[in-house]
């Protein structure tokens, strides 16, 4: 599975659940396209604004930490996201985006920038910069996660085998 | 090969000897899911094609995060957690209750050797009780639903080993802030953490939960603790049920052992945005504060507010301070009402609110203004925890927040003592 998009660089470790979707917004609704408008709001305040379908947001270590909401990667797939790749994600946010389906790559992202374009295989674990015409190993991802991710989440997954078979 | 205390957990919840490394699906002793996360859970739920909840005794939901309702949305919400919990015949926990991770271990259902998952990243909270406990999603909360199992990737152990004594006017808060400074946020992470040594087990239950509380803070996947006489005693208030305690072995493998002397820790404060921006209070001695927070699930029990009220007993807070209680459940209060606790925190100036998250996640309670100070016992000073990306968090215990909320400035407690 390939994608290609544009780059949404946040240069910084650590972007938190309350980063990617304030407290105060994320307990009033199961409306995810309302939590959309208000995706990485204190980082950013018009970022909603400016993003592309299929951009991708690109980051640091820890991305996703905190908060085991999945209000947080729901938020970034309904502001139409395809994937957000950084040097290493918390654990809770990595289960929670494979469970509903957001694409998470960890891979060298000093070696992107804000605006490159990306080509995202997925099942080869490559990223290639086209801006900058080099190719990125990406860290596979673990055999479960691809079998819950191909499934299309684990909520799929259930209604597939009634239960876990991993 | 030898074993941690989670590899031990694990191998008795799947059914084959786990180590490190290995993935497994195992069997779940509780599953627990809060406001906050349960809606979403309940969807994804209704998505499985789930019908019944795999053992209602085991199943557990509680309203914390928004409790009482501050708005129509939450209300709807709390309303479909209701009817859920009514139709599945399971514990449900109502506004006023108090917070999941203090009603999970008074409900006598986690202590050592358990396995529990919830929908909430401080359930590490129980590794203080010698239980595997760790946060979970929605969705995962949802599989746990149906099928009373969840997967683990079963992760490597970091050992804290904490020699020496604390020192006075310095509690379990200053501790956990230290480490977590030390090995910063995502030193964990993927791992375990097991804390041990003579300044553990010199440690209170409650104490110990505030440490084990926070291993999330580290990247933490767990916060195991070792069963001792007080555990065991502390459990029997709840239960009669007869655990089990588990203990590493003595060969067992570790990703890192990390040894302190604690002898000469002075109070910790986190800085804001991050809990690993951890200094010595000495460095922001006269900071000013415009509002303190006593409670959360880091810092709500009994102890925590009983050394806050010994330092505002017959004193007055600082007139520029907005100070905030919630006691961490029902049973608390009532406790820390028995015992004078809350009158002396009210007549020094407290504003006691509905046992719950509230004013941490900053739902509702006490949402700072722009450019305010706040310094609060909770977990987290992320910027907008609070509810207003323009405020500020500083972390310390309960000792330091009294203190501060007397001064209207960060307050070194032991100059108090």
């Amino acid at each position: 599975m390939k994608l290609t998009g544009n780059v949404h660089k946040f240069n910084q470790d650590d972007i938190n659940t309350d980063y990617i979707i304030s407290g105060k917004y994320k307990f009033k609704t199961l409306d995810m396209k309302e939590l959309a408008k208000h995706v990485m709001e204190d980082l950013d305040p018009d970022f909603y604004c400016k993003v592309t379908a299929g951009d991708f947001i690109v980051a640091g270590n820890n991305f996703g930490c905190g908060s085991s909401r999945e209000q947080a990667p729901l938020a970034i797939i309904n502001a139409d996201i395809a994937a957000v790749l950084a040097k290493s994600f918390a654990r809770i946010f990595y289960r929670n985006a494979i469970n509903t389906g957001l694409p998470v790559v960890e891979c060298d992202t000093d070696l992107i920038d804000q605006g490159d374009q990306l080509e995202v295989d997925l099942t080869a674990g490559v990223v290639k910069n086209l801006t900058k015409g080099i190719e990125i190993a990406a860290k596979p991802l673990p055999d479960v996660m691809i079998k819950i991710l191909n499934d299309g989440g684990l909520a799929a997954h259930f209604r597939k085998y009634g239960d876990f078979n991993l | 090969m030898g074993q941690t205390i989670i590899e031990k957990i694990l191998s008795s919840h799947c059914g084959q000897t786990a180590h490190a490394g290995d993935i497994v699906v195992a069997n779940v002793d509780l599953v627990m899911g809060q406001d906050g996360t349960s809606p979403l859970a309940i969807r994804a739920f209704n998505d499985m094609n789930g019908k019944e909840v795999f053992d209602p005794s085991k199943v557990a939901m509680v309203i914390d995060h928004s409790s009482p309702s501050p708005n129509e949305g939450v209300s709807a919400l709390h309303k479909l957690m209701r009817e859920f919990a009514k139709a599945k015949k399971f514990k449900f926990y109502d506004i006023g209750e108090g917070v999941c991770h203090q009603l999970m271990p008074e409900s006598g259902k986690v202590g050592p050797g358990k396995l529990v998952i919830g929908a909430d990243s401080h359930t590490c909270t129980y590794g203080a009780l010698n239980a595997f406990s760790t946060g979970v999603g929605s969705t995962d909360l949802a599989g746990g639903l149906v099928s009373g199992k969840m997967w683990f990737k079963v992760p490597e152990t970091i050992k804290f080993v904490c020699h020496g004594t604390l020192p006075a006017g310095v509690y379990a808060k200053d501790l956990i802030l230290f480490l977590i400074g030390d090995v910063t946020a995502d030193g964990a992470t993927y791992k375990a953490a097991e804390y041990t040594g003579q300044a553990i087990s010199a440690l209170s239950v409650d104490a110990r939960m505030t440490i084990s509380n926070m291993a999330i803070e580290m990247g933490a996947k767990a916060g195991m603790m070792e069963a001792d006489e007080k555990t065991l005693a502390w459990l029997k208030q709840f239960t009669d049920e007869e655990f089990t305690p588990v203990a590493a072995d003595a060969d067992a493998v570790y990703a890192d052992i990390k040894e302190y002397d604690v002898s000469n820790l002075e109070p910790q404060i986190a800085m804001p945005h991050r809990v690993d921006n951890v200094t010595g209070i000495s460095n922001l001695l006269g900071t000013p504060i415009q509002q303190a927070v006593i409670g959360t699930c880091t810092n709500g029990r009994l102890e925590d507010l009983r050394i806050a009220a010994s330092i505002l007993k017959d004193k007055t807070i600082n007139p520029d301070v907005r100070l905030i209680v919630a006691p961490a459940s029902k049973k608390i209060y009532l406790e820390a009402m028995a015992e004078g606790i809350i009158q002396t925190l009210v007549r020094a100036g407290a504003a006691v609110v509905t046992p719950g998250c509230g004013p941490c996640v900053g739902t509702h309670n006490g949402v700072p203004s722009d450019g305010e100070n706040v310094i609060s016992t909770a977990n987290r000073n992320f910027k907008g925890r609070m509810g207003n990306g323009n405020a500020h968090i500083y972390l310390g215990s309960p000792a330091t927040v009294a203190a501060s909320a007397l001064y209207g400035q960060i307050t070194d407690p032991r100059e108090l003592l």
